[in-house]
C-alpha cells in the first residue's frame, strides 16, 4: 500500500533532540512577559503597548518556525536512520541509511546485529525495508515541581509534530491579528488592556499546546477560557456583551467539570501518572481498564463539546461574536476553540481505545461531530449577521474535525484544523474589514454591493469562501476530502477496504455539510458583496459599539493597509496550505512531495504513545463526487440569490413570495433554525428545566466519578461497573413493570366483584379499621400531651434553659475581668507564669 | 565559664522588662520593655548554648537567639505601626486609655 508512511513501518523509535525542541518553554514565556510588560508599561508607551505585543508575537512566530524546522530535520534524520537497539525500549540512530560509507564505522560500534540489519537494509534500499527509518519520540523536558505521597508533579514541555503545527498556527494567526487590531481597535478606550489580553491569550494557548502533562493542559485550558471571557466582554458597557461573556464562561464551566473528572479518572486509571505520553501508552497497551477509558473519554468529550462548540453546548459561540472581530478571528475561529480538538488529538490513545474507534461504525465522538457539523451548517443559513454566519460555520467545521477524529482520521482532522485556521481567520478578518467600513455586521440592512467599495476585501473574502466551501485546489478542499476519505464509508460503494471502520453515516453527514457549506457561503457572498448597497449613509451607528471613536462617515471605503495586508497573507495561505498534504500517489508525484503534513505531524506508532491507525486510500471518485456535491450547493444558492433574488430586486435580500412563504413546512423549519433549534429556550427555561438538566448532568458526572473512584480504590477494574449498571436498569425496569401490571390487573378484576366486596370493605373500614385508627390516634395524642408537658417542657427545656441562663450569669460575672487594660492582662499573665515556674521547680 | 553571671544579667534584664511592661503607660516604652524581655531570653539561649558546647553536648541553642532577633524585629515593626495608628486616632499613646476591649 502506497499510503502507508515510512515512519509507520518502523518498529523502533529514536529520541528526537535539539535546542529549540528542548527549550520550547521560551515561546510561551515571551508572550507571558509581553502580557506583564503591556499591563505595567503599556499605557505610557506611544502606541499604547501594541508595539510590545507585536514584537513579542513576531519573535514567537519566528521561534515557532525554527522549532518546526528543527522538528522536520529530526523527522528526516529518523527517516534515514539505521536503528541500533541499546536496551529493550531504547534505540539509537547508528548511522544514516543514505551514506554507505558511514556503515562501516557504525557497524564497529553498534555490533554485529546491526551489521546484519544493515545488509538487509542496503538490499532493500528504496523499498519498505523493515529496519529502515525509525519513529520519533517526542521531546520531553520537565522538572519536578513538587512531589507528594510518591507522586511527582512535574512541569515541562512536550514537543512533537502536533505541537509544532499548533505553535505555527497560533503564533502566525496571532501575529496577523495583532497587526490587524492596531487599526481595528484604534482609539478604543481600553486599547492597552485589549493588547495585554491578546498577549495573555497567546501565551496561554502556546502553554496549552506545549503541555507535558494533563495538569498543565487543565491550566492552559482554563487560562484560554479566562482570556476568551475577558475579550468577549471587551465592550462590557453594553449589557448584551457582558451577558455573552458570562454565557461563554458558564457554558464552558459545564464542560470543565467533565474535564476535571475525566483527567482525575485518567490519573487514577493510569496508575497515578499525569504524563500525557504515559497515559496514552498505557491506554494503547490495554493496561488501562477499557471501562475507565470509556468513562474518561466521555467526560473529556463533555469538555470538548463546550470548548469546541459541539452540539448542544455550542450556544455560547455565536454569542461570543460580541467581542471585537479580530478576537473572533483569533479565539473563536482559529485557535482557542480548537483546544478541544487538540485535547482529543493529544490524548488520542485514550479516545481511540476508550471509544473503540478502530473497527466500529459509530461512536459518541463521531456522532457528536456529525450532528454538530449538520446543525452548524443549517443554522448558518438563517443568520443576518455576517459574523454569526461565520460563527455557525466555525461550529460546523469544528464538528467536521471532531467527526474526523471520531472516525480515526487523525491526520485529516489536524490538517483541517490547520487549513481551517487560515481561511476562517481570513473570513473573520474580512468580515471585520467590511463592518469597519459600514459600521454594522448586519448583511441585510447595511451591506450589499460591497465589492465596488472594497475590492481587496472582496477578493480575499472570495478566496476564503471558496477555501471553506472546499472547491479544488484551495486549502479547504484537500483537508475536507481527506476527512471524507477517512470515514472509510466510501469503500462501501467502491468495494475497497476501509480505514478504521465503515463510518458510512459520517460520510453522508460530511457530504451534506459540504453542500450546505458551499450554499451558505454563496449566500453570504451575495448578501455582502453583490446586489445593491443597502446601507445608505450611516447616521445611525448606535447598534454597534466599537466605532464610537471613529469619526469618518460617508460612503463605505476600503480599509487601511494594516487590515488589508493580513488579509492578503491569509488569502495566500488559504490557497496554498492545502498542497502541504497532497494525497499519496497524487498525479504520480514522488513520495517526498505528497503527504508532507501527515508525515511530519502524525506521531509514529513506534513511539508507543500514539495508536496504530489505518489510513484510507485516497479515492479519485470520492474527490470528484464531493466536488460535484459542493458545486451543486454553490449552484443552488447561486440560482436563488444571484439570479432570482437579484432579478426580482437588486437591493433585496430574500425572495418575496419565495418558498418559505408558500410552504408551511419550510416556514416552520425556517423559524426553528432562526431560534437555534430552541436550545437557548431550553437553557433559559427557568427553574424546572434548569433543575432537571442540572440533576441529569450531576447524576451522570456523579455516576462517572463514583464508579471511577470505586474502581481505583479496589482495583476491581473491569468487571463490576457495566454489569452492575445493566443489572440496575434491568431490575428497576422489571420492578416498574410488575407494579404497573399488578395495579392494572387489580382495577380490572374489581369491576366484576364490585358490589359485595364494596359493602364488606366499607363495613370493615368503618367498624374495624377506622375505630382502631381512631383509638390509636386519640391515645397517642394523650400520651404525647403528657410527654410534652412533663418531659419536653420540664426536663429537656429546663436543662437547656438552665444551661443558657447559667452561662449567661457566669459570663456577666466574668465580664468584669476584661477591663480592656493591657497591663492588667499582662500582670495576670506574668502571675500565671510565675505560678507555673514555681510548680515546675517543685515538681522537678 | 561564667554561666551564673550571664543568668544573673539576663534575669535582671528580664525583671526590668517585666517591670516596664507592667508599669509604664507609654506604649513605646512598653514595646521597648518587651525587647528587654526578649533579649534577656536571648542571653539565656546564647549562654546555655556556649555552656553546652563546652560540656561537649551539641545542642545549638544560639540558633534560637537568631530566630528571636528576627521575630523581634518583625514584632517591633508591627507594634510601632499599631502605636502610630493609635496615636493618629486618639492623639495619645497612653495604653490606659486604650481599652476598647472592655467587656
Amino acid at each position: 500500500m502506497t499510503s502507508l508512511l515510512a515512519a509507520e513501518e518502523a518498529s523502533a523509535a529514536i529520541q528526537a533532540g535539539g535546542f529549540f525542541l528542548e527549550n520550547v518553554w521560551i515561546i510561551p514565556a515571551i508572550m507571558a512577559t509581553s502580557f506583564a510588560c503591556i499591563l505595567f508599561f503599556g499605557k505610557r508607551l506611544p502606541k499604547g503597548g501594541s508595539e510590545i505585543g507585536i514584537a513579542a508575537v513576531l519573535i514567537c512566530f519566528l521561534l515557532s518556525l525554527v522549532t518546526a524546522g528543527q522538528w522536520i530535520s529530526e523527522v528526516n534524520r529518523a527517516d534515514n536512520c539505521v536503528v541500533a537497539q541499546l536496551s529493550e525500549d531504547k534505540y539509537i540512530c547508528a548511522a544514516s541509511a543514505d551514506g554507505a560509507g558511514e556503515f562501516a564505522s557504525a557497524v564497529g560500534s553498534a555490533g554485529s546485529a546491526v551489521a546484519a540489519e544493515n545488509d538487509v537494509l542496503v538490499d532493500a534500499e528504496g523499498d519498505e525495508g523493515p529496519a529502515k527509518g525509525a519513529g520519533l519520540k517526542p521531546v520531553i523536558s520537565n522538572r519536578t515541581w513538587w512531589s507528594n505521597g510518591g507522586i511527582n508533579f512535574t512541569v515541562g514541555t512536550m514537543v512533537d509534530g502536533l505541537t509544532v503545527a499548533l505553535l505555527v498556527v497560533v503564533s502566525l494567526v496571532s501575529t496577523l491579528v495583532h497587526i490587524y487590531s492596531t487599526d481595528y481597535v484604534a482609539g478604543d478606550r481600553r486599547f492597552t488592556h485589549y493588547f495585554a489580553f491578546l498577549s495573555l491569550f497567546t501565551a496561554a494557548m502556546l502553554f496549552f499546546v506545549t503541555a507535558e502533562n494533563i495538569l498543565q493542559m487543565i491550566v492552559g485550558w482554563e487560562l484560554v477560557g479566562v482570556c476568551s471571557f475577558a475579550l468577549i466582554g471587551h465592550w462590557w458597557e453594553d449589557q448584551s456583551n457582558s451577558d455573552a461573556a458570562l454565557k461563554a464562561f458558564l457554558t464552558n464551566r459545564v464542560g470543565d467539570m467533565g474535564l476535571l473528572i475525566g483527567m482525575i479518572i485518567l490519573f487514577f486509571a493510569s496508575g497515578e501518572t499525569w504524563s500525557i505520553v504515559d497515559i496514552n501508552k498505557l491506554a494503547i497497551e490495554h493496561t488501562t481498564s477499557h471501562t475507565l477509558l470509556l468513562i474518561a473519554s466521555l467526560c473529556l468529550l463533555a469538555a470538548v463539546m463546550s470548548k469546541s462548540g459541539q452540539f448542544f453546548l455550542h450556544t455560547w459561540l455565536p454569542d461570543a461574536m460580541a467581542g471585537p472581530t479580530p478576537v473572533s478571528a483569533l479565539i473563536h475561529a482559529a485557535t482557542m476553540v480548537v483546544a478541544g480538538i487538540y485535547l482529543v488529538a493529544r490524548l488520542y490513545g485514550v479516545f481511540f481505545e476508550g471509544l473503540s474507534i478502530a473497527g466500529s461504525s459509530l461512536n459518541a465522538l463521531a456522532l457528536i461531530g456529525g450532528i454538530t457539523t449538520l446543525v452548524g451548517a443549517s443554522l448558518a443559513f438563517v443568520q443576518d449577521d455576517i459574523k454569526k454566519v461565520l460563527a455557525y460555520s466555525t461550529i460546523s467545521q469544528l464538528g467536521y474535525m471532531a467527526l474526523a477524529l471520531g472516525v480515526g482520521a487523525w491526520t485529516a482532522a489536524i490538517f483541517h484544523l490547520f487549513t481551517h485556521a487560515f481561511f476562517k481567520a481570513l473570513l473573520f478578518l474580512g468580515a471585520g474589514s467590511v463592518s469597519h467600513s459600514v459600521h454594522s455586521f448586519n448583511m441585510k440592512t447595511h451591506m450589499g454591493g460591497m465589492r465596488k467599495f472594497m475590492p481587496t476585501t472582496y477578493k480575499t473574502f472570495l478566496i476564503g469562501s471558496i477555501a471553506l466551501a472546499g472547491l479544488p485546489p484551495l486549502a479547504g478542499f484537500w483537508s475536507k476530502d481527506e476527512i471524507l476519505v477517512g470515514t472509510g464509508g466510501w469503500g462501501f460503494f467502491e468495494g475497497k477496504p476501509h480505514s478504521n471502520g465503515a463510518y458510512t453515516v459520517m460520510l453522508v453527514m460530511g457530504m451534506l455539510t459540504a453542500a450546505m457549506t458551499a450554499a451558505y457561503m454563496t449566500r453570504v457572498m451575495y448578501l455582502t458583496f453583490f446586489g445593491e448597497f443597502r446601507g445608505g449613509h450611516h447616521d445611525d451607528h448606535d447598534d454597534h459599539g466599537h466605532d464610537d471613536a471613529h469619526a469618518h462617515h460617508g460612503d463605505p471605503h476600503e480599509s487601511g493597509p494594516r487590515i488589508l495586508w493580513p488579509l492578503r497573507i491569509l488569502a495566500f495561505l488559504a490557497v496554498t496550505v492545502g498542497f502541504l498534504n497532497l494525497p499519496p500517489g497524487f498525479l504520480g508525484l514522488p513520495k517526498g512531495i505528497t503527504e508532507r503534513f501527515g508525515h511530519y505531524v502524525e506521531p509514529s506508532s513506534a513511539a508507543k504513545y500514539f495508536p496504530k491507525i489505518n489510513h484510507a486510500d485516497p479515492s479519485w471518485s470520492l474527490a470528484i463526487f464531493s466536488t460535484i456535491v459542493v458545486s451543486l450547493g454553490v449552484a443552488a444558492a447561486y440560482f436563488y440569490y444571484f439570479v432570482r433574488v437579484n432579478r426580482q430586486n437588486p437591493a433585496g435580500t430574500e425572495l418575496v413570495g419565495g418558498p418559505t412563504s408558500r410552504f408551511g413546512l419550510l416556514r416552520a423549519g425556517h423559524t426553528m433554525l432562526k431560534n437555534n433549534y430552541y436550545l437557548d429556550h431550553i437553557y433559559d427555561g427557568g427553574a424546572p428545566v434548569g433543575a432537571a438538566g442540572a440533576t441529569a448532568v450531576g447524576a451522570l458526572f456523579g455516576v462517572a466519578a463514583g464508579s471511577a473512584l470505586g474502581f481505583s480504590l479496589d482495583n476491581g477494574l473491569d468487571q463490576s461497573f457495566v454489569p452492575s449498571l445493566i443489572w440496575g436498569i434491568v431490575l428497576g425496569g422489571s420492578v416498574f413493570a410488575i407494579v404497573s401490571t399488578a395495579l392494572r390487573t387489580g382495577v380490572g378484576a374489581a369491576t366484576f366483584v364490585k358490589r359485595p366486596l364494596a359493602w364488606a370493605t366499607n363495613w370493615t373500614h368503618e367498624n374495624v379499621l377506622d375505630a382502631a385508627v381512631d383509638q390509636v390516634g386519640i391515645r397517642s395524642v394523650q400520651a404525647a400531651e403528657v410527654v410534652y408537658t412533663r418531659i419536653d417542657q420540664g426536663v429537656i427545656d429546663g436543662t437547656v434553659n438552665a444551661a443558657g441562663s447559667g452561662s449567661s450569669g457566669i459570663g456577666g460575672e466574668l465580664r468584669r475581668m476584661t477591663t480592656g487594660k493591657v497591663q492588667q492582662y499582662a500582670t495576670v499573665m506574668f502571675a500565671g507564669a510565675i505560678v507555673l515556674a514555681g510548680l515546675l521547680i517543685i515538681v522537678i | 565559664m561564667y554561666l551564673v553571671q550571664f543568668l544573673l544579667l539576663s534575669s535582671v534584664l528580664f525583671c526590668i522588662g517585666v517591670y516596664g511592661v507592667l508599669v509604664r503607660r507609654n506604649a513605646v516604652l512598653v514595646l521597648m520593655s518587651i525587647e528587654l524581655i526578649l533579649n534577656a531570653v536571648n542571653i539565656n539561649f546564647v549562654a546555655f548554648g556556649a555552656y553546652n558546647r563546652e560540656l561537649g553536648a551539641a545542642i545549638p541553642g544560639e540558633v534560637f537567639a537568631l530566630f528571636i532577633i528576627a521575630v523581634a524585629a518583625a514584632e517591633v515593626g508591627v507594634g510601632l505601626a499599631m502605636v502610630l495608628t493609635i496615636y493618629r486616632n486618639r492623639k495619645s499613646i497612653d495604653i490606659h486609655e486604650v481599652d476598647l476591649l472592655k467587656g
